[in-house]
């Protein structure tokens, strides 16, 4: 048999795994490797402008497609700069593999040029990660690192690879089945706890279903639908859980928690059974913990059985995936109603709806909903920053699908919007794809634009710009006097700072103004016709808050609802 | 919170005892004494581990072992019978004839051995099951202690019940 170099083998490898795409940024310790890629056909390598821009893109290539995410980087502060983005995605479980070059074996330890002990530095951040001192032992790894970041609760896996090993020779056979020992996960729940769950809803006068991300990760969308539609159980879904159930549905209570809807958290403190499916209760979902869902019986649906118990003690545990569990919950119940308890809801629904000011100001809200009614029906995904941005597009764009909602729900990591949104365009190039941004977050990976720009990705990134760290300010101003430290962008509307309809000029994108309420469908549009990145720079009402809110440490009975 | 003894089966390679060192600082738990060495099978090393814990924490404690990949098994030994050993070497003062008496006596009755011999000190060596190796530590502690050094706690579970 023929051998081949580390780096030939790498590439086979990923073949083997149908990757398609990479993004990336070279470095001296992985040029035996760029080398390789730049001479193959079948793996496009998209050159990001920062590291973090590849983790990132990765990382919402994979929420897009449910593919493995792989971005790949150079030793030492490249390996660095690829954390961050790790770590959003290990907080999501997102399946993702991270190459990294690493110093020749034998300088491994001695300080090196850019040298960085990641296997060190990421174990607390991905699911499992391997250092490569033997080329024999590198195929074998990548199956494995594939099979581990795909399976079971997924998340991000590093291969840290010594530069002197993409140089090395061996045969290259591709294993074709995984068997370690110590990674099993369950995916079939014990039919006696569906049994239970089925038993309790029988019995329940006012069940809730709470979806969070593991139903999108699973793809149970479709069985919870039919299984909430059958049991006529209403559906909140955590923010990582939005497009898991359709939000047009009736039974949609949309999202829970700090910033969820005032009839969502209402029907969790008034429910006598509450069914998490995929979900990890979360603080910012539970508030204060001892006042959480006081009077229900909690069934918890989980492929990981550490997050069960973990924070809210559960009556009914059941490990394993959820499309299988739900498909066999389905089977077991027979239809159930529950007029009374919809009743109760819809007189919440009436009384306090999700609402702002919609007077002839321009408000982040609006312009949130005029994406959505002018891309209804279209495959659209929103991708987000951190903070109100995220919060107002969460709220007030009505997801009805899974992988349309690509946002950084446990790390919170402003920036990752943006990258996201280009990989999730390189994933599924006939979608529309917008970033709803802050201009905080926007500015941490702008580089990127030239990504956009030159890959011809065309992003549409709305900037609601209110000069402001906003979700920051908003806590200033309610709980810290109004003393607004170290938040404030711009000293009002009219500086730019910077001027983003120039910059994204200057990096070859089109860059379009919004002052006015009135001027927001138009460039809306304008940015849906345009064939390359676009930036729509909206200057909203500055001191614009999220509501309702629940403050950090409160129980979720306790909502601020604001002047709306 | 009390004491829990845990075993772990872990893959005998490189890395693996900082895995689950990070895993116990990262969340927070407390190890009180953690034990490693190869097993019947080279490719598998054993841990026993002694943790502070509850009940809730010690569930956590079980549940993040076993998610690490190169953990093959984990065993809460305290719901069983076990038995436990660990190896003490203490070095006491013992400069006078009248204080090496009193320490060779100590010695000779509870069944620990006298290591070393030196000038001024004695090195006193024990192994046993927790409660003779305090008791011996308690007999010598009126004695002017130097130093003690203490493997940790290993523990394997008992076939008599």
């Amino acid at each position: 048999m023929a051998k081949l170099t580390g780096a030939e083998i790498l590439i086979k490898s990923l073949h083997e795994e149908g990757v398609t795409h990479i993004f990336g940024y070279p470095g001296g310790s992985v040029i035996p490797l760029t080398d390789k890629l730049y001479a193959n056909k079948g793996l496009k390598f998209y050159l990001t402008r920062h590291e973090q821009g590849a983790a990132h893109a990765a990382d919402g290539y994979a929420r897009a497609t449910g593919k493995v995410g792989v971005c790949m980087a150079t030793s030492g502060p490249g390996a660095t700069n690829l954390v961050t983005g790790i770590a959003t995605a290990y907080m999501d479980s997102i399946p993702m593999v991270a190459i990294t070059g690493q110093v020749k074996c034998t300088l491994i330890g001695n300080d090196a040029f850019q040298e960085a002990d990641m296997i060190g530095i990421s174990r607390s951040i991905t699911k499992h990660n391997y250092l490569v001192r033997d080329v024999r032992e590198l195929a074998k790894v990548v199956k494995e690192a594939f099979h581990i970041a795909r399976t079971g609760r997924p998340g991000p896996v590093l291969i840290d690879l010594p530069v002197d090993v993409q140089l090395q020779s061996a045969e290259f056979k591709y294993p074709k089945t995984v068997d370690m020992r110590g990674y099993k996960p369950t995916y079939k729940g014990h039919v006696g706890q569906i049994k239970k769950i089925a038993k309790a809803i029988a019995k329940s006068k006012k069940p809730l279903i709470y979806a969070g991300g593991g139903v999108i990760l699973s793809g149970a969308d479709k069985e919870l639908t039919a299984f909430a539609r059958k049991t006529d159980i209403p559906v909140t879904t955590t923010m990582m859980g939005l497009g898991g159930f359709p939000e047009d549905d009736p039974l949609s209570l949309g999202m829970l928690g700090m910033h969820g809807t005032a009839y969502a958290n209402h029907a969790v403190q008034a429910s006598d059974l509450i069914i998490a499916v995929g979900a990890r209760f979360d603080d910012r979902v539970t508030g204060r913990i001892d006042d959480f869902a006081p009077n229900a019986v909690i069934a918890h649906i989980d492929i990981d059985p550490a997050s069960v118990s973990k924070n809210v003690p559960v009556d009914i545990p059941v490990i394993g995936d959820a499309k299988d569990i739900l498909k066999k919950l389905i089977e077991l119940i027979g239809k159930q109603d529950h007029p009374e308890w919809h009743k109760t809801i819809a007189k919440w629904k009436r009384e306090l709806p999700l609402k702002y000011k919609d007077d002839n100001k321009l408000r982040p809200q609006y312009v949130v909903e005029q994406i959505y009614e002018l891309t209804k029906g279209k495959d659209v995904i929103i991708s987000t920053e951190v903070g109100q941005n995220q919060m107002w597009a969460a709220q007030h764009f009505t997801y009805t699908k899974p992988r349309t909602w690509l946002s950084s729900g446990g790390l919170g990591t402003m920036g990752y919007g943006f990258p996201a949104a280009i990989g999730a365009q390189v994933g599924r190039p006939e979608a529309i794809v917008f970033d709803i941004a802050g201009d905080g977050s926007i500015q941490m990976n702008i580089q990127e634009l030239a990504t956009a720009v030159m890959e011809k990705i065309p992003v549409k990134v709305i900037i609601l710009n209110n000069g402001y760290l906003g979700m920051v300010r908003q806590w200033q101003e309610l709980f810290y006097n109004k003393r607004y430290a170290f938040t404030v962008l711009a000293k009002n509307s009219s500086t730019v700072c910077p001027d983003f309809v120039k910059l994204a000029e200057s990096y070859g994108a089109k860059g379009i103004r919004v002052t006015r309420k009135a001027d927001v469908k138009k460039a809306i549009k304008d940015a849906l016709k345009e064939k390359g990145p676009v930036i729509v720079d909206c200057v909203i009402e500055r001191e614009e808050n999220v509501f309702p809110m629940v403050p950090a440490g409160e129980s979720i009975s306790n909502m601020l609802h604001g002047l709306a | 919170m009390s004491k829990f003894v845990i075993a772990a089966l872990v893959e005998n390679k490189f890395g693996v005892l900082a895995r689950i060192a990070g895993l116990f600082s990262a969340r927070g738990f407390n190890i009180d004494s953690l034990a490693v060495g190869e097993t019947e099978n080279p490719d598998i090393s054993r841990m026993t581990i002694v943790v502070e814990a509850d009940e809730k924490i010690l569930e956590q404690v079980k549940k993040q072992l076993n998610k690490l990949i190169d953990v093959i098994r984990v065993q809460d030994l305290t719901g069983g019978e076990y038995l436990d050993r660990e190896l003490i070497l203490i070095k006491v003062k013992a400069e006078s004839a009248r204080i090496r008496e009193k320490v060779v006596q100590i010695v000779d009755s509870t069944g620990a051995e006298i290591i070393d011999i030196g000038k001024k000190s004695l090195t006193v060596e024990e192994s046993g099951d927790e409660h003779r190796i305090k008791a011996l530590v308690e007999l010598l502690r009126p004695y002017e202690i130097i130093e003690i050094v203490r493997t940790g706690k290993i523990a394997i579970q008992s076939d008599k019940s």
